[in-house]
């Protein structure tokens, strides 16, 4: 009996992992099935976090009109590879890669399986089947720094950064001047520290950080450790891609929340309806896909102002990098009257005036 | 009670039976977390070592992912065998990776005849440079092997990620920290069109079966193994300890630098911040699964390959955590490695009578 039960278990495994389709056949309407892979557990915060939320948001939209897999710990390399045509030959006809490294495995993958739409995050590169999505961090980091412009009294905020991509250094800039646009005096100092997920690194890198006398801590990399050693040292910090207030009540100021639901809702919906094209997005916060969480630990006329550049930037009347723009040289980088398009913005590789760092 | 007792020599029962014992334990302890879980007992072996083999391209991907384990693997056999520590392999791995890719980045119009060739050769000499400080520093100031080479590890990760992020960063890449994609002529050549089905998996058993030959057939092998089991009947008997230690380093860290190497023009195309996904430290396992036999890191490195590629196997068809996987590799290794003692030992059971008349 015991032997029965096995033999049948095996079996019935060896059909569904190899013969997939014809299981689900046998109902009316086959769900559409949409694989993920994420860079690291799904665990409790952070960009894996917010890219899960997202799939699970997608579910509760479509019901049973979708089936989502998800790989999690999926590393940058050509393991990444395998993981995307494993998903695409179970089946799957949406596949989103939720980081930058996975750019040309993605591609590859393409490559094999024409069939099948690809969706790559924070990339730059595109193919038929292949299409390309980001959020504008930058415009939460401006709402931050004009939250720090008014809560900072040393008029120096310390910035625990990643890799000197593009995103990051715009995140640094536009911090910079949402800062300085209430406080024309406000520096800042930066960190990077090479890596998106390292907590012993992070927290002691705002620790040096407050050392030196910044007395707001913001970050762009994914643990709390960066608020909690503000929160331990007595400063007031920003949470990142998830409200991280739960691990710092009195401390977070607000956190630069990342939405994917809505892109995924609607990136889903267009396979269902057939009208899927490569495309390259790069949704703020009009999009919905970039959120404040709620604003904190600060005076209500603070918590108005932000909550109107917010809208101020939603709306279009605030483009952020708009001249004059000053490099850390002096030289003016963007003139006055003009606002930086979207291919300089995507090359950024300089830092304005008023921050203390380099990008190396 | 039961007791454990040393049999005297190694029993050649309990080495076959031993891995066999191991599976159908790690069977039955992960089939219990398994039915916790609320799924089928039956199924981990399946999963984890089957399944990943049916899916398309499951060989292949099973190849690529064992032969850089293996080509370590052997070496750290060599070097463990004469109780050189090297386990920072993964350096030498990587700073195989970067001179030969440097050559590739500094030489886009070579053809492929010249630079391929040259690209293998500067491979293996960086990981032979990274190993060869770490015996000087050995030889010379008596430095502990074990620190060194696993602080060269850290430190040439540092090289690596000063170079994509700098000097070597793809001008047209938008500022992300990777090196340009190398020329098609500077890949590694492969097996089957259109796969990552490269040289290096011929490579890796050829390389295992000669170093077996060196290791078990040769006088320097033997000065190899005496030098391990009996240092001093090694020095007793004039073997230069020392000549010893360079070959072993230069050996584990030149097949570390060529693995490395067939890695990032094999699979990668380019350089970037991570190139090995702790290849250098799965191949300490996969030398003492293999029983520091060249011969036998073969299977041991396609077994490790399989467990890894069985994570993202039962991800995707059994929506199971990532951690399962972890759980599932530790319990095989722990039964691999705990069911050798039967090999010098065996379980005896002693009535609790004779221990009272004691």
């Amino acid at each position: 009996m015991l032997r029965r039960q096995f033999t049948r278990l095996i079996g019935a495994s060896a059909a569904a992992t190899t013969l997939p389709n014809l299981i689900g056949s046998a109902k009316a309407a086959d769900p559409l099935k949409v694989g993920f892979i994420y860079l690291g557990p799904v665990g409790d915060f952070g960009w894996t976090y917010q890219h899960d939320i997202a799939r699970k948001a997608a579910v509760e939209h479509f019901g049973d009109k979708i089936k989502t897999t998800y790989v999690e710990n999926v590393a940058e390399g050509p393991d990444s590879e395998k993981v995307l045509n494993d998903l695409a030959n179970q089946g799957n006809k949406l596949i989103f890669a939720t980081s930058f490294g996975y750019m040309n495995y993605v591609l590859n993958s393409a490559k094999k399986h024409p069939n099948v739409f690809y969706e790559h995050a924070t990339g730059y590169k595109r193919a038929a089947n292949v299409s390309d999505y980001n959020i504008r961090f930058y415009q939460a980091r401006y709402v931050q720094g004009v939250i720090a412009g008014k809560m900072s009294k040393a008029g120096l905020a310390g910035y625990v950064g990643s890799v000197p991509v593009p995103e990051v250094v715009q995140g640094i800039n536009a911090f910079m001047l949402g800062m300085q646009s209430v406080n024309p005096k406000a520096r800042m100092k930066i960190v990077l520290i090479n890596s998106w997920y390292d907590p012993p690194k992070e927290g002691d890198a705002a620790k040096a950080l407050i050392d030196q006398g910044c007395d707001i801590i913001t970050q762009h990399t994914d643990s709390p450790a960066p608020l909690q050693a503000a929160a331990s040292r007595g400063v007031k910090a920003f949470g990142q891609s998830t409200d991280m207030s739960k691990f710092a009540a009195d401390t977070q100021l607000s956190a630069s929340t990342d939405m994917w639901g809505p892109y995924y809702i609607k990136r889903i919906g267009d396979v269902m309806a057939g009208t899927w094209k490569s495309t390259d997005t790069w949704g703020g916060f009009d999009s919905g896909m970039l959120a404040m969480s709620p604003f904190t630990n600060m005076p209500a006329d603070v918590a108005a102002l932000a909550a109107a550049t917010e809208a101020d930037i939603k709306s279009g009347k605030n483009m952020v990098f708009v001249g004059p723009i000053k490099d850390q040289s002096g030289a003016v980088k963007v003139p006055a009257g003009t606002t930086m398009d979207d291919g300089a913005l995507s090359g950024m590789q300089w830092l304005v005036q008023g921050v203390d760092g380099k990008l190396t | 009670m039961l007791k454990i007792e040393s049999r005297g020599y190694e029993s050649r029962f309990w080495r076959y039976a031993s891995p066999v014992l191991a599976l159908l334990l790690t069977g039955a302890t992960s089939g219990l977390i398994f039915m916790a879980m609320g799924r089928p007992a039956g199924l981990t072996v399946y999963t984890f070592l089957i399944a990943p083999l049916l899916q398309q391209d499951g060989f292949e991907a099973l190849a690529v992912k064992a032969a850089p384990l293996i080509m370590m693997g052997v070496g750290l056999s060599l070097a463990y065998r004469a109780n050189v520590w090297n386990i920072g392999t993964d350096g030498q791995f990587t700073l195989g990776a970067i001179c030969g890719g440097g050559l590739a980045l500094a030489f886009p119009d070579a053809p492929s005849y010249v630079i391929f060739p040259a690209m293998v050769v500067a491979g293996i000499l960086g990981g032979m440079l990274n190993g060869g400080l770490v015996a000087w520093l050995r030889i010379r100031f008596n430095a502990n092997e074990i620190l060194t080479s696993l602080m060269f590890a850290y430190i040439t990760q540092y090289l690596l990620v000063y170079l994509v992020t700098g000097p070597w960063r793809d001008p047209q890449g938008f500022g992300f920290p990777q090196t340009a994609l190398f020329s098609d002529d500077a890949l590694a050549p492969r097996l089957i069109e259109d796969t990552n089905v490269h040289i290096g998996i011929l490579l890796a058993p050829l390389i295992a079966i000669g170093l077996w030959f060196m290791l078990e057939k040769s006088l320097l092998g033997f000065q190899f193994r005496v030098l391990g089991q009996a240092t001093r009947a090694a020095r007793f008997a004039g073997f230069r300890e020392n000549r010893l230690v360079w070959i072993a380093m230069l050996i584990s860290g030149g097949l570390a630098g060529l693995a490395g190497l067939l890695e990032v023009t094999g699979t990668l195309g380019q350089l970037t911040t991570t190139l090995s996904p702790g290849y250098g430290f799965t191949a300490i396992i996969v030398a003492f699964l293999g029983r520091l036999n060249p011969l036998g890191v073969i299977p041991a490195g396609l077994l490790l390959a399989l467990t890894y590629l069985g994570g993202d196997a039962a991800q995707i068809n059994l929506g199971l955590p990532n951690a399962v996987t972890g759980i599932f590799q530790g319990i095989l290794l722990f039964y691999l490695l705990g069911c050798d003692i039967l090999l010098l030992n065996r379980f005896r059971w002693v009535p609790s009578h004779a221990k009272a008349a004691r």
